[in-house]
């Protein structure tokens, strides 16, 4: 690693010292300190919650500390610090949500934030020769809305290196490509710290591999505080592990998540086989609300007793596919069959599944409200609440408690309570743990399981990779509108994310169904 | 000689004017994803401010200067009542279009009261100067649009630099990029060193200002005199004009014509002689059109994606 | 479940007595600004409002009965998400459809006139907003630009009605004739002006009330009002149709109002008919917190406020529009006060 023979006299390119963040009651970050040296990739890695994001987000200027103090190249940052004064001095940040803006052009998001006089031509050759200079290349003229994924993160990215960005924060960058764009950015990501002695990156994960894969040094958080730092040669995978879910967690839940995630799941899945067809596709296709063709190919069983599980990088359908199967969308064509007392768990639960201001017994009683008719039984639905509470462990005040008072994690468990409450016969999830800690992550799959252990046909959709491979008997990648089913595998899975399906990588298709499945040799050859 | 067809053109294009000042400061600030419906309410401050102003200042220093007093101290009353809707909005982050609605209604209340403590209940006494159309040599004498286009107050003049002006900013300056970009997505904004609520308040500040000015051009270009509630729905209008447009000021100044259009409808009929048809007919044209105007525009344009957003930043 | 509706109670107390105060306030602030003595206008105010069992009656009472018709219709609207700014041009087609009907049939059909006149008041409200909601629905129209600008087109319809087709027969005035006895709405207590739309506005507001808390539909209306979106996806409500539903109830209550107004007050149909309920039933709603129990109080403080504010013009020379400034003031001190709390509840 070219970091270790950096001269040792050379300021840190970021360094926080004793950082101390509170939110209300809650304290987000006591006293961490954090040193990125020049010319380095630091790996900040933590679960979700950790504080991870909070830290990078003080040192960009967006959050003021509540104490500790934070330097670039060794010149300390006097409050007020701004996101303007950041990039001033040459720190980036790409967050994980974009920042970028859908309706504008490249060249038009590159240039936000500057004043004076806009000159598109100019913007558009900085971006160009940023393209040639760097490899992430970008048309000026197009409009952001329009581009994939991927392209928007290069976008981000530009977007920093347009303002002479040298210390670049990147937040879970890998969390929303697929595989290969993943080690296509981690190797960038690596050019780039080596290219200059003066850049550097830190790397916000939750991912051990990409940490391990890529890092000089690593600093671990958990719930707030530094529990680990030092040069990767210091860690496994095993050590980070226990770094970040503390001691004991490790053993029972991440191993078992872990073997999970690598076994292979023929008994389970041929059990499945047995049970009767729940969710059934025929070559579906499917239009939005906007009449655009979300969905041009599916063709799918989901049995009763399996978790099916949905790969796909965002923007290929899935919202769709999804909606239609619960029964939300209708299809524009093909043969759809989904039992009318369907489930569903959408991802953004402020937005599509909670009524924020009201109590929990009326969030109880909103499911299927459109099916109910005359007086609403409150008290037996305060009741069930309550018994709903207790029994699938959600921390909350009691029934009448309002929705927006729990923790997330809380709302999810009560999300997905509710979507089990009357014994339905399927479950559709879409990204069921964004935003959740561990624990609560750990919960929600648990919750999975056991709907399916309890015969439910379940189908799970999430952006992240890892979280499919580990709850799911079955994969199916859904490209583009077309769904594959493929082998329960990282590498062929990751392919057939981008479209890339061979036929050895299919695991099995509408026409055998009832063929015997087995890993394919061939595929991750 | 003067037709009803130029004298319709002109009263097209000297309606218009208070409409296009409007909805050009309503376009200004939806851009920047603030919907202020207190529009009316900036509207007929600005016509009040500019009477007081106008009257007081004509009656010891002349007429010129007291046409500039009323458009001055016009402005500045749209600008204040915006600046009041933008401490309940932008600040606050209150519900936008209740509390652009209780602005509305505080403004025609409030106007309709002061008129009656200075002016008494009749407004006897209440002489105003006023900016009467200049033409401009030549460019008046063109056949058909002549008279419509270049025989306007200055203040309509005014609006044919500020038009284009407007769309350059829009697109050609950074400001213009930061205000686009806070309408569109503040976070984004916010990440881009882009303070969204410093934009949304000037912004709203400023598309009050234009809208005091056209209650003011109400005043002194146009009816001579300040009647309580005469802004009669304009700022609505003017909210109107801007979907029609599509948010954009080249589009709002040309819906704002075709509104202009609509109400001088009345005028044209009238010199035809046409008098079977109800007059309510005509006057309540504008707001059927309005109505006609919308469920056309509405389906098929795209609002800024943040308009009328609560939670400034989500994240 | 007592203990929350206890504190709702003790809330419901404190909020009235706020506004008590805050109206209070804000009137003597724009007395002392326009220079006008206040405890002279104020005496005259209180003595218009509740000096006497008449002015009680039938001046306040009788102004609280519409307010609260429209102050219903406002905030069934609010509660379903709907932005209804066109109560007064709901009120006046109510108004104007009644009379059309007791003006043609009416004679013909004895004692099923009233009711037939009250329904087609309904009728008429609902239709009137019904272009709102179809524009709403179908072409994603902004409803408070569309019931703002369906206002001033009902103001005009009446114009042009009161001085064509409805005229009175003289051709001399522009209003309709006077209604017969026979077809007014019966009077709650002789030797007052008060009439039976007093119990019609309680009973409607008992009955919102108790459907919005217990039934179904009202928890769906709630629901879409909250979040469409959940509404759709969670509770497989069809939320178009609710959100259309609920625009005609809210109009059909303006119809009611005018068509009560007409029969019970003004017995003529003219353009000044209502002196801007619909923009008061704004202030009425959001005052109540879309409570419909609570409209029924804010709708008696409103109706107080007007019959004292004409009291105060005549008396003390005070222009009623200081009362409409009181009201909007109201509008925005609730509105700022809602924000404070919630600001101070995020941060505790």
């Amino acid at each position: 690693m070219a970091a270790l023979s950096a001269p040792a006299e050379r300021p840190a390119a970021l360094a926080l010292r004793g950082v101390t963040k509170r939110f209300g009651d809650v304290v987000a970050l006591d006293d961490v300190s954090l040193d990125v040296r020049a010319g380095t990739v630091h790996a900040l890695l933590g679960e979700n919650g950790a504080g991870k994001s909070t830290l990078m987000r003080v040192a960009f200027g967006l959050l003021a500390p509540d104490g500790g103090s934070i330097s670039l190249a060794g010149v300390p940052c006097t409050p007020p610090f701004t996101p303007r004064d950041a990039m001033a001095r040459g720190l980036g940040m790409v967050h994980q949500h974009f920042s970028l803006v859908a309706a504008m052009t490249v060249a038009e998001n590159v240039a936000l934030g500057a004043a004076g006089r806009y000159d598109a031509a100019k913007v558009a050759s900085t971006v160009r020769a940023i393209g040639d200079r760097t490899g992430l290349v970008l048309d000026p003229a197009a409009r952001v809305g329009d581009l994939p994924v991927s392209a928007q993160q290069r976008c981000e990215i530009v977007k920093a290196l347009a303002r002479d960005v040298r210390v670049l924060i990147l937040d879970e960058p890998t969390a929303v490509l697929a595989p290969d764009e993943a080690q296509a950015l981690l190797r960038w990501v690596r050019a780039f710290a080596d290219s200059d002695p003066s850049h550097a990156v830190v790397l916000i994960t939750h991912k051990l591999r990409d940490a391990l894969a890529v890092a000089d040094d690593i600093t671990v958080l958990r719930r707030g505080v530094r529990v680990a730092h030092g040069p990767v040669a210091q860690f496994t995978e095993a050590s980070l592990a226990d770094a970040m879910l503390g001691p004991g967690e490790r053993s029972s839940r991440v191993d078992a998540e872990v073997r999970e995630a690598h076994t292979p799941r023929a008994p389970a899945a041929d059990q499945a086989r047995e049970g009767r067809d729940v969710l059934h596709a025929h070559q579906v296709v499917i239009r939005d609300t906007e009449g655009i063709t979300r969905v041009r190919d599916a063709s799918f069983t989901v049995h009763a007793g399996e978790i099916v599980g949905l790969a796909a990088v965002e923007g290929s359908g899935q919202h769709a596919l999804l909606r239609a199967m619960a029964g939300l969308l209708p299809v524009a064509a093909g043969r759809l069959q989904s039992p009318t007392d369907v489930a569903f768990v959408p991802e953004d639960r402020h937005r599509d599944a909670l009524l924020l201001d009201a109590s929990l017994t009326e969030n109880l009683a909103l499911r299927d409200a459109g099916r109910r008719s005359g007086q609403l039984p409150w008290r037996t639905l305060a009741e069930r609440t309550t018994a709903l509470l207790s029994a699938r462990d959600v921390r909350a005040a009691g029934a009448t408690a309002i929705a927006r008072t729990l923790s997330g994690g809380n709302q999810q468990k009560f999300v997905l309570a509710r979507a089990l409450d009357d014994a339905p016969s399927a479950l559709i999830v879409e990204n069921p743990t964004r935003g959740l800690d561990f624990r609560a992550t750990a919960a929600v799959h648990d919750a999975l399981r056991a709907a399916r252990d309890a015969g439910l046909a379940v189908l799970v959709y999430s952006s992240d990779l890892d979280e499919v491979l580990a709850v799911a008997d079955r994969v199916l990648a859904l490209h583009d509108g077309v769904v594959h089913e493929v082998a329960r595998e990282r590498d062929t899975v990751g392919r057939a994310m981008l479209g890339v399906v061979s036929d050895a990588s299919i695991a099995n298709t509408e026409r055998v169904t009832f063929a015997t499945r087995t890993p394919s040799p061939g595929a991750s050859a | 000689m003067i037709t009803p067809l130029d004298d319709f053109l002109a009263a097209t294009v000297r309606t218009a004017t208070p409409l296009a000042l409007a909805a050009l400061g309503e376009c200004l600030t939806e851009r920047s994803g603030v919907i202020n419906i207190g529009l009316e309410g900036a509207i007929i401050c600005g016509a009040f401010g500019a009477t007081v102003a106008a009257g007081t200042v004509a009656a010891t220093a002349g007429g010129a200067l007291g046409l500039t007093a009323g458009f001055v101290i016009g402005a500045a009353a749209g600008a204040v009542i915006a600046l009041l809707f933008a401490l309940f909005t932008v600040w606050w982050r209150a519900d936008q279009i209740i509390t652009g609605t209780a602005i509305t209604l505080f403004s025609l209340g409030l106007t309709g009261l002061l008129y009656k403590t200075v002016y008494g209940a009749t407004g006897v006494g209440l002489t105003l100067p006023t900016l009467d159309a200049w033409a401009i040599p030549g460019l008046s004498a063109l056949p058909v649009i002549g008279r419509a286009l270049f025989a306007q107050p200055l203040i309509t003049y005014a609006l044919y630099l500020f038009v284009p002006w407007l769309a350059w900013w829009f697109a050609r300056t950074h400001a213009g990029l930061a205000l686009r970009a806070t309408g569109e997505s503040p976070d984004a904004a916010l990440a881009a060193g882009v303070s969204p609520r410093r934009v949304q308040l000037l912004a709203t500040v400023a598309g009050g200002t234009l809208a005091g000015l056209a209650g003011a051009t109400l005043v002194l270009a146009q009816s001579g005199t300040f009647v309580e509630g005469m802004s009669a729905g304009k700022g609505f209008i003017a909210i109107a004009i801007v979907v029609l447009g599509r948010w954009s000021p080249r589009g709002v100044a040309a819906a704002a014509l075709l509104f202009g259009g609509a109400s001088a409808l009345q005028y044209l009929f009238q010199s035809l002689g046409w008098t079977g048809v109800p007059y309510q007919l005509f006057l309540a044209l504008p707001y059927v059109l309005t109505l006609l105007v919308l469920a056309r525009a509405s389906a098929r344009s795209r609002a800024p994606a943040a308009l009328a957003r609560r939670e400034l930043t989500l994240s | 479940m007592s203990a929350t509706h206890q504190a709702s109670w003790v809330g419901a107390v404190q909020r009235l007595a706020l506004l008590v105060g805050g109206t209070v306030f804000a009137l003597v602030l724009l007395l002392l600004v326009t220079g006008h003595d206040p405890s002279v206008a104020l005496r005259a105010l209180v003595r218009g409002a509740v000096g006497s069992w008449y002015a009680f009656t039938s001046a306040t009472l009788v102004r609280a009965i519409p307010l609260a018709l429209t102050g219903l219709c406002v905030a069934l609207a609010f509660r379903a998400g709907l932005l209804n700014i066109g109560a007064e041009g709901q009120l006046l087609m109510g108004a104007a459809a009644s009379a059309a009907v007791l003006g043609t049939v009416g004679a013909s059909l004895g004692a099923l006139a009233l009711p037939l006149a009250l329904l087609t008041g309904v009728a008429a409200g609902a239709a009137w907003a019904g272009v709102a909601a179809l524009l709403r629905q179908r072409f994603g129209v902004l409803e408070v630009i569309s019931t703002i600008m369906l206002n001033f087109v009902a103001l005009y319809t009446v114009g042009w009605l009161v001085r064509g087709p409805l005229q009175e027969p003289t051709g001399i005035y522009p209003q309709s004739a006077s209604l017969p006895k026979a077809v007014q709405l019966p009077l709650l207590w002789t030797g007052t002006r008060l009439h039976v739309g007093l119990v019609l506005a309680v009973l409607l507001a008992i009955g919102l009330w108790w459907w919005q808390r217990s039934t179904a539909s009202g928890f769906r209306l709630r629901a879409v009002g909250q979040n469409p979106h959940a509404s759709a996806t969670i509770g497989r409500i069809n939320v178009a149709r609710v959100s259309v539903l609920a625009f005609l109830a809210s109009g059909a209550l303006a119809g009611l109002a005018g068509a009560v107004e007409l029969t019970g007050v003004t017995f003529a149909l003219y353009e000044n008919l209502s002196p801007g309920y619909g923009y008061t039933a704004i202030a009425v709603a959001l005052l109540a917190r879309l409570h419909p129990l609570g409209v029924l109080g804010t709708a008696a403080l409103f109706g107080a406020l007007q019959a004292g504010g004409n009291a105060m013009q005549r008396d003390a020379a005070v222009p009623i529009a200081l009362v409409n400034v009181v009201e909007a003031l109201l509008i925005l001190l609730v509105i700022a006060g809602d924000r404070l709390t919630a600001a101070r509840s995020a941060r505790a």
